[in-house]
């Protein structure tokens, strides 16, 4: 009894020692304390493993944009429960809890703003939203956003972090990768460039359709990309997968990914490109 | 014979199966008997009509997956009057669980395009089930510049349990040339004639289905995810697949009514594989009447309203 005390205020202490009121952070991947005013400043990449942390849509907007502002697109589009779907939980449910967890009404940020003084749209899929998952509404905000990008004769980035397409809307979910590629085409035809900026995780609606349709794609260093998801993979082939697999490593090395940029250089990365690619139109 | 049979048509494959015995021994001049066969014969007819009337989505998937059901070649040779079949990808290899090639319909040349099953464990072994790598993918992309190049329509037949999650596929692209296949598909300037005819599962039906009329037989599904792995991801246990069925919404008269379809093509009571023939030729004539309707579009229209099409697919609030 005495020994189970002990060790009980021995773990107290010692999570005491490792986050004292929020203002120190543990590196999730090698356990350093890192204090969290440099963290924030090293865009949540830690300093001594440059392992990245998974940031939502305003921190993205953080360390993207111009000033971290974004003149967001259609805020308010919300899903609806097409297809009254309850599995364990109503999806009517989850969408509420989402949007009350998060302060946003979609799991995707769409905007106009400014990336190293250039003009463009710039679209943020959000994890923390019901995974990122793409429903009716990501779709439309996507497709909104393209053809703002058209009208505006301005480039598109789309950031994606997202498990796939939303289970809960079934095939309205999936008739939004045909429709997020099919304004892709329109942006090319218009000649305007889009840059596709793969983050932790991207997988299979979305990486099946607009996150691998970048005249440029860009990823940030060990993040998971992949049509299948690993445990499905595992399931079917009956066997475990190699290290590194589905990384963004290994999607540079078969050739579908076209640089791999640390987060804290992501913004000078996009602006060059951007410039190498496009002149800007008075 | 080792016929295979489904749970619930077993009945009524039994009572048939007694009728023609009966007709066999019969030698028409026995009445009684020819009475009995009679009676056996109403039977049976309402019996079909109970079963078939009323299926569960679930009981749709499970005759979807019917090993006799007829498979993309089937309709092609009951279909179209030749077809040159076009192999590879010209990138890495032939993928067997997508056939390509050249046909003609109804004296019109046409391409065509369709995942394909296995009859057997050897030929799906070859085929891998029906579910393509990037290779098939890409050799149906191939055949659709093919097509755009020459003004031919594209016929496509969809019958997948999705595209095959492995370490190849992935190493290969497979989200890649999913994706890629939509933006093309979405812009090819030619008609495009889509018809899902057994099952239909996420990307890797997508991947070959976008187009300007969406014909769905009676019994087939498609539908962002399997039941199978809707239920392992949401209920946490696969045995909950009829559930998940059932929650997604996945058969012709659900995708009707959210707009996802233009056609539902009645099977035979009782399902496809009970007659090829009667099917197959139902098929056609809807593929020929949407054909008929959209070949005389200009090709920046028909782009035009594709795309429209797809834009209007979803639920929001404003
Ligand atoms: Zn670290």
């Amino acid at each position: 009894m005495e020994w189970f005390q002990k060790v009980k205020r021995g773990l107290k202490i010692q999570k005491k020692k490792d986050i004292p009121d929020g203002l120190w952070i543990k590196c999730e991947s090698c356990g350093e304390i890192i204090y969290k005013n440099e963290l924030e400043r090293n865009c949540w990449v830690c300093s001594k493993c440059q392992y990245h942390f998974r940031i939502n849509s305003a921190q993205y907007v953080q360390v993207l944009m111009d000033d971290g502002q974004l003149m967001e697109l259609d805020p308010d589009l919300t899903s609806t429960d097409p297809l009254k779907f309850k599995d364990t939980k109503k999806y009517s449910d989850r969408i509420k809890a989402a949007v009350q967890k998060n302060k946003m009404k979609a799991a995707v940020r769409v905007g106009a703003g400014k990336i190293a003084g250039r003009p463009l749209v710039a679209a943020f899929l959000d994890f923390s939203f019901l995974g990122g998952s793409m429903g009716s509404v990501v779709g439309e905000k996507i497709a909104r956003g393209i053809r703002h990008a058209i009208e505006k004769r301005c480039p598109i980035v789309i950031l994606s972090s997202s498990g796939g397409a939303r289970m809960q809307e079934g095939i309205l979910s999936l008739m939004q990768m045909a429709k997020t590629a099919a304004f892709l085409g329109q942006l090319s035809d218009a000649g305007l460039p889009y840059i596709s900026i793969l983050t932790h995780p991207t997988t299979g609606g979305v990486s099946a359709s607009f996150a691998m349709l970048g005249d440029v794609n860009i990823a940030e260093p060990g993040a998971l990309i992949g049509f299948a998801g690993p445990r499905v993979i595992e399931q079917t082939i009956g066997q475990e997968l190699p290290e590194g697999f589905q990384r963004t490593e290994f999607l540079m090395e078969h050739g579908f990914v076209d640089i791999i940029v640390p987060r804290s250089e992501l913004k000078e990365k996009i602006a060059t490109l951007l410039e190498f690619l496009w002149d800007e139109q008075a | 014979m080792n016929e295979f049979v489904l749970d619930f048509e077993r009945p009524l494959i039994e009572l048939e199966k007694k009728i023609q015995d009966m007709k066999d021994f019969s030698s028409g001049e026995d009445i009684e008997l020819s009475q009995e066969i009679k009676r056996l014969e109403k039977r049976a007819e309402k019996l079909r009509a109970e079963i078939f009337a009323n299926l569960t989505p679930w009981q749709r998937v499970r005759l979807a997956r019917h090993p006799k059901r007829p498979y993309t070649l089937d309709y092609i040779r009951l279909i179209m009057e030749e077809f040159v079949e076009l192999h590879g990808d010209r990138r890495y290899a032939d993928d067997r669980a997508i056939v390509a090639g050249l046909a003609k319909l109804a004296g019109r040349p046409v391409v065509v395009v369709g995942h394909q099953k296995g009859r057997d464990t050897k030929e799906n072994l070859r085929r891998n089930f029906g579910m393509a790598h990037p290779e098939g993918y890409r050799k149906a992309l191939r055949l659709f510049r093919l097509a755009a190049k020459f003004h031919r329509p594209v016929i496509v037949f969809i019958d997948t349990m999705g595209a095959y999650p492995g370490i190849g596929a992935e190493e290969r692209g497979q989200a890649e040339a999913i994706a890629t296949n939509l933006k093309v598909m979405s812009h090819l300037p030619v008609p495009i004639i889509v018809s899902i005819i057994g099952e239909g599962a996420s990307g890797g039906a997508l991947g070959i289905g976008v187009g300007d009329r969406i014909l769905m037989l009676e019994n087939a599904w498609y539908s962002v995810i399997s039941p199978e792995g809707c239920a392992a991801i949401l209920w946490r246990d696969r045995a909950k697949a009829p559930q998940a069925a059932e929650a997604l919404k996945l058969t012709a008269q659900d995708l009707m009514k959210l707009g996802i379809i233009d056609v539902i093509v009645p099977e035979p009571l009782g399902g496809a594989h009970r007659d090829f023939k009667a099917v197959a030729q139902v098929l056609k004539g809807k593929i020929l009447e949407s054909l008929e309707e959209i070949s005389s579009i200009p090709p920046e229209r028909l782009v035009a309203q594709r795309i429209n099409k797809f834009a209007r697919m979803g639920s929001i609030v404003e």
